[in-house]
């Protein structure tokens, strides 16, 4: 297949996606050269592929989700493989079966993939320390989000060539934000500069410890940068009130019109979804010549095909 | 005042047997003892120290061994009433006497807490009846340890309570916490805290830092304990009560306990071997064995609390021994319980953390588990002194052995040492006068 072209001594080895953090520059762009394989399967009039046929998909999903569950559902599906669908609110731990359980469960009826979306940073981790099937992680606590960091750089990389040398600023709940965390590592990975902003009381823990640089205004940054990644506020995360109010967290981070007309007039508008508009940015901004916010979703699907196909390569491999 | 329990046991011993401890290396710190020599027990107390020319009965060779007062542990979960499938006063005390310990402090965090004079008695029968190490308790501070109205700690005291605390959590009312203090002034008991302001720690699971940053967990920053005993350090500067700071994590508390120390305000700490061997790296794989409160800190704050136990501003060494089902440890990092099981290891623990590197010698960790501990908890224990109740360790200082959770005496197996080779091996450890354990069976 034409997926397979570069790099021809490397070769695929993981049967798990837990996070971008413990990857490679080489192994990510890996994923994004097979994501560039399978985009095409999308615009055939059948959109279909059989690489995954005979295989099992499960949508183990602790938390809502729309975009990235049916994203990996879709692309499960594309691949040829059957789709399971679990979706479970997690309320207390001490009630029900735990995580462990219901993976066990599911393994015994013969699984092979595994999409965990959880509220605990690291539960992929966990489940992939206990159970054979691969397992992909759609989410995990305020840890990583790789296939969104992916899609990301995917689709940064698309439109501009290289990551190399572009400063790209995060902007908003960095703290809570496993997007951020996902791609931080991704666009670092691949040489872009990273600037996160956002208030001090939305910044993680050691920030200075990881490969970013760090600003408290948005209009300091706007103006340098090449892509602007808007974050979602997570009100379902936030503690207390780090903002004093929704108000004046939009005058100083919010992406409005006004603000882009400091920006460069390429820069690239990005936003993980799904957007509160009039808050982290303005509609007019959203659906303005600058956004890609919808490339992204589009764009999503192509990494996760491309995820769930290698990490199925690599089990098959007997990694 | 302070009742001890076991001696007012009735079946009073009134055998006038004679063990002779032989050659041994006798460490006594209480009375400045470090000598080869012998130890005469006759009946449950300690007869003679020094070179016997006599025999015995019973004698025991200890030639190349440490013989030491029984070590003392101020500070363990031993999960009865409420939670036996987790530990009892059975199982932790068969595991606390093969690990050297004569006494332990089992803390009042049970289900439902120890908060009267009935509960205490309680515990006091339990480990009667199991008949291997002494079992003090502590009382709550508060009833139900919810931090609002004080639990009858008079009456606790009565009963043979060595302090009170609301371990597991701290008493987070400042107005709650100086009525303790001032009232618990007319029993001459300590006051011990679990110092955490909740407020700050929030949801926290680890440390705040890199690492929860990396792995996504919420993280306790470390001046939820710094602030809390600020506050408490203030507190008993004006009650001048004695005042004990458990399972100190950071660099910043440690110094704040050894100022308090210079200005003569009464407080004493206690450190964990975790908080001396692990950090929070270790929590880097999600392994819940590794989740603890105070949670694992940074080697910042490792290397502060061994120069403190240097400088000799600890007071005592305590595991926080928190046995855990492996159902329970068997979660989500966010969802586990807290806690570490280590009373059965800890002695090569501490050996690794802190006789290896040189911070201490023989003599000075023997004082931070024998007399500081008994002068914390105000029994009179701790010592080799003629008279004494005879409470002796025999600890082969240079034999190694494998951390083999499970086959641990505690019911638990949530030990992030497992498969760790350690120094020091407990020998004999001798309750009463009675050998209560014996390494060769």
């Amino acid at each position: 297949m034409a997926l397979i072209r570069k790099s021809k001594q490397f070769k695929w080895h993981r049967k798990h996606l837990l996070g971008l953090r413990q990857l490679s520059a080489e192994e990510i762009t890996y994923i994004l050269d097979t994501a560039k394989g399978f985009e095409q399967i999308s615009t055939r009039s059948v959109k279909k592929a059989p690489p995954l046929r005979g295989k099992v998909v499960v949508n183990l999903f602790f938390e809502d989700s729309t975009r990235t569950r049916n994203s990996f559902a879709l692309a499960a599906s594309r691949l040829s493989a059957d789709v399971i669908e679990f979706t479970e609110k997690v309320s207390s731990v001490s009630k029900g079966e735990t995580l462990l359980d219901t993976a066990r469960n599911l393994e015994a009826m013969g699984i092979d993939i595994v999409v965990i979306r959880h509220n605990a940073g690291g539960a992929s981790v966990f489940l992939s320390r206990n159970i054979n099937a691969c397992v992909v992680n759609a989410g995990d606590g305020f840890c990583e989000h790789p296939t969104q960091g992916l899609l990301d750089v995917y689709t940064i990389r698309k439109i501009k060539g290289t990551l190399e040398g572009l400063k790209i600023a995060i902007v908003g709940d960095i703290a809570h934000s496993r997007v951020a965390r996902s791609d931080m590592w991704a666009m670092a990975k691949l040489g872009a500069e990273v600037i996160f902003v956002g208030p001090p009381t939305l910044m993680p823990a050691e920030v200075k410890q990881l490969p970013v640089s760090v600003s408290y205004s948005l209009d300091d940054v706007i103006e340098k940068v090449d892509v602007v990644n808007m974050l979602r506020i997570q009100f379902e995360r936030l503690g207390g009130n780090p903002f004093p109010s929704v108000r004046e967290y939009s005058h100083y981070f919010g992406l409005t019109v006004e603000r882009m007309k400091k920006a460069k007039p390429d820069i690239l508008v990005m936003h993980p979804g799904p957007i509160n508009r009039g808050l982290e940015m303005e509609s007019e901004v959203a659906d303005g010549a600058n956004s890609v916010i919808l490339q992204q979703v589009k764009n999503g699907l192509a990494v996760r095909m491309a995820v769930l196909f290698l990490v199925n390569q690599a089990a098959a491999l007997g990694n | 005042m302070i009742i001890d329990y076991f001696t007012m046991s009735n079946k009073q011993r009134t055998t006038n047997n004679e063990l002779l401890i032989k050659n041994g290396r006798v460490i006594d710190p209480a009375n400045g003892v470090d000598k080869e020599c012998d130890v005469l027990i006759v009946g449950d107390k300690i007869a003679a120290v020094g070179k016997l020319e006599k025999s015995a009965q019973t004698i025991i060779e200890a030639a190349g061994k440490l013989v030491t007062p029984g070590l003392i542990d101020i500070h363990v979960h031993f999960r009865e009433p409420g939670d036996e499938e987790e530990e009892t006063i059975a199982s932790g005390s068969a595991a606390a006497v093969a690990a050297g310990f004569t006494s332990v402090v089992a803390m009042p965090n049970t289900r439902p807490p120890i908060e009267n004079e009935t509960d205490v008695e309680y515990i006091h029968r339990k480990a009667r009846q199991a008949r291997k190490t002494h079992v003090y308790t502590m009382g709550a501070i508060t009833r139900g340890r919810e931090g609002v109205e004080l639990a009858e700690m008079g009456f606790m005291a009565e009963a043979g309570a060595v302090g009170f605390t609301d371990d597991g959590n701290g008493v987070q009312d400042p107005a709650v916490m100086l009525r303790a203090l001032k009232y618990a002034g007319m029993f001459d008991v300590v006051v011990a805290q679990h110092c955490q302001d909740d407020r700050i720690a929030a949801n926290g699971v680890m440390n705040s830092g890199y690492y929860s940053t990396i792995l996504g967990l919420p993280g306790i920053d470390r001046l939820a304990e710094e602030a809390m005993l600020w506050r408490d350090i203030q507190l008993v500067r004006k009650t001048n009560v004695h005042y004990h700071a458990q399972h100190v994590s950071t660099a910043g508390a440690i110094r704040l306990i050894a100022d308090a120390k210079k200005d003569s305000v009464p407080i004493t700490c206690e450190v964990t071997p975790h908080h001396l061997l692990l950090t929070e790296e270790n929590c880097g794989d999600y392994d819940t064995n590794f989740k603890v409160n105070p949670p694992l800190r940074t080697q910042k704050d490792i290397e502060a609390l061994k120069e403190a136990i240097a400088e000799g501003v600890v007071d005592a060494l305590a595991t926080d021994h928190a046995p855990h089902l492996r159902s329970e440890k068997e979660l989500e990092f966010l969802a586990a319980p807290f806690g570490i099981a280590s009373l059965e290891c800890s002695l090569g623990l501490y050996v690794r953390a802190l006789i290896e590197p040189g911070i201490l010698d023989w003599p000075g960790l023997i004082r931070l588990l024998t007399e500081k501990p008994a002068n914390i908890i105000g029994v009179d224990k701790g010592t080799l002194a003629k008279g004494k109740q005879a409470d002796v360790t025999i600890i082969d200082p240079d034999a190694e052995c494998r951390v083999d959770a499970a086959a641990f005496r505690s019911k638990s197996r949530n030990c992030p040492y497992d498969g760790w080779t350690l120094k020091a091996k407990v020998d004999k450890t001798i309750v009463g006068g009675e050998v209560r354990f014996s390494a060769d069976g």
